[in-house]
């Protein structure tokens, strides 16, 4: 504890780091994921191919990938953006799938009846189909959130800040109480976006704020 | 370490090409094949205690119904630890850092949960009326479970353990941090000395055995289901097992 509140600055300005390597890439993913799964969904071809892209690139470790993509981008290899990639990558991998499978999922005759009331393709996509995505869409970025905040520690490893940065200098200082600070700190971090997502679904899907959690949530909880 | 591979190139990833075509890098203890075995046996280990641990109580908890909420929670849990901190922070409290047993544990955490929450949701997703049926006819309820449940929860259990196998696999590249063997000694000695070549042709040798990895796993599941259920690629039941274990398999690739 003491040594928590000597160093508190600098934990707290490595979880800015950490926090920052960790939301970028949830943001860009649904950025990219959500149009790459609507192009998906109208070409089976395209479909299969973005999926076994994707499976492909998530199957690439992500220390190795940490360290290729400097070369591949130009960046050097303390950079942030290496990490962001990487991280990028890996969620758009995961999200298109669940994307795809949301956007399968939503009932035709929703889909016709709002063609019928007038919606033009674009708007009927924004307002009809992603809505309705959403949940499924939700989850995805629950589980891509909690791997991404204990990935980016690795970044450690070749010097990228992070709360990573704890686990590295206790091991080479013989000093657990670092280390734990490190782990706790990255555990509050995973916490905290999880709650931030939560509270974020249930401002964007108002429809579902029912008393009871919906059967497929219990399971994965 | 290997000794440097002298390059003709100052461009890395041209570096890295001739360092995977340097044949020095292709043999003795510290050489490629060498420590692609190493990073496999280090897998292998992690996997077997894993397996022993979750799979038992992914039964347990599949057929029964009890225990539910902590096996989930559980593995919710164990999935945002850090495996990194984990593992250093096991590797100091062992008597020995350079000891194997510490980062194997730290991975097993690693690798329990997808296994646990497979094989868990695999069974529970087994339609009711089949289980009701293999008591009807008389079953135990040893004989519900092994011959009834596993077979139709194979799919699903399979792909718990290929998520697990992928996530063990990638992160024993970090063990090399610990100064353990492995595939992850190409990169940090790569970058300890600042050869790039070594680095990038480490790298691109992990993410191969990964793939081969993943693909030798993928077609094995293909021939491991059972062809009764060949045809039922989609059950009714098995849309939530399968959203629970995509859940599962991603738990983080470190």
């Amino acid at each position: 504890m003491t040594w928590l509140f000597g160093n508190l600055p600098q934990v707290l300005s490595l979880a800015g780091s950490h926090l920052v390597q960790a939301v970028i890439p949830l943001v860009l993913a649904v950025v990219i994921s959500v149009p790459l799964a609507q192009i998906a969904r109208h070409n089976k071809t395209l479909a299969a191919t973005f999926l076994s892209v994707g499976s492909v690139l998530y199957t690439v470790p992500s220390l190795a990938l940490f360290v290729i993509l400097p070369v591949v981008l130009g960046t050097r290899i303390l950079d942030f953006t290496n990490v962001i990639v990487a991280l990028t990558i890996y969620a758009v991998a995961l999200l298109v799938r669940s994307t795809l499978d949301a956007l399968n999922s939503v009932d035709d005759g929703i889909r016709q009846a709002a063609v019928a009331m007038g919606f033009r393709p674009l708007h009927r996509f924004l307002a009809v189909d992603l809505p309705l995505s959403l949940p499924v869409l939700f989850a995805g970025l629950r589980v891509i959130s909690v791997s991404n905040i204990s990935l980016v520690t690795v970044g450690a490893l070749l010097g990228i800040p992070s709360l990573g940065f704890f686990f590295t200098d206790g091991l080479q200082r013989n000093f657990p109480t670092e280390i734990i600070v490190g782990i706790v700190g990255t555990l509050i971090l995973a916490v905290l976006m999880d709650g931030v997502l939560v509270l974020l679904q249930r401002l964007l899907t108002p429809w579902l704020r029912t008393p009871r959690a919906p059967a497929a949530e219990v399971v994965r909880a | 370490m290997i000794g440097m591979t002298r390059y003709d190139s100052a461009n890395p990833l041209t570096q890295g090409v001739e360092w995977l075509r340097d044949p020095a890098n292709w043999q003795g203890d510290y050489g490629i094949p060498n420590r692609v075995v190493e990073h496999l046996a280090y897998s292998g280990l992690t996997l077997l205690i894993a397996v022993a641990i979750a799979v038992p109580v992914g039964l347990f908890v599949g057929h029964t119904g009890r225990g539910r909420v902590v096996v989930v929670s559980l593995a919710g849990l164990l999935r945002a630890l850090p495996t990194l901190g984990v593992m250093t922070l096991f590797a100091l409290l062992a008597t020995s850092t350079l000891s194997l047993m510490p980062p194997i544990w730290a991975l097993v955490l690693l690798a329990v949960p997808p296994l646990m929450t497979g094989t868990y949701a695999g069974i529970a997703a087994v339609d009711p009326e089949t289980v009701d049926a293999a008591r009807g006819v008389g079953m135990t309820e040893w004989q519900v479970l092994f011959r009834v449940e596993v077979p139709n929860a194979l799919a699903v259990m399979l792909g718990g353990f290929r998520s697990a196998v992928l996530q063990v696999v990638a992160t024993v590249a970090v063990v090399a941090y610990l100064g353990l063997g492995g595939l992850g000694r190409f990169i940090i000695d790569g970058l300890s000395v600042q050869d790039y070549g070594q680095v990038l042709g480490g790298a691109v040798v992990i993410a191969a055995v990964a793939l081969v990895v993943d693909g030798v796993l993928a077609l094995a599941q293909r021939r491991a289901i059972s062809p009764g259920l060949q045809q039922l690629r989609h059950p009714p039941a098995g849309n939530a097992a399968r959203e629970d274990l995509t859940a599962g398999a991603r738990g983080g690739t470190p």
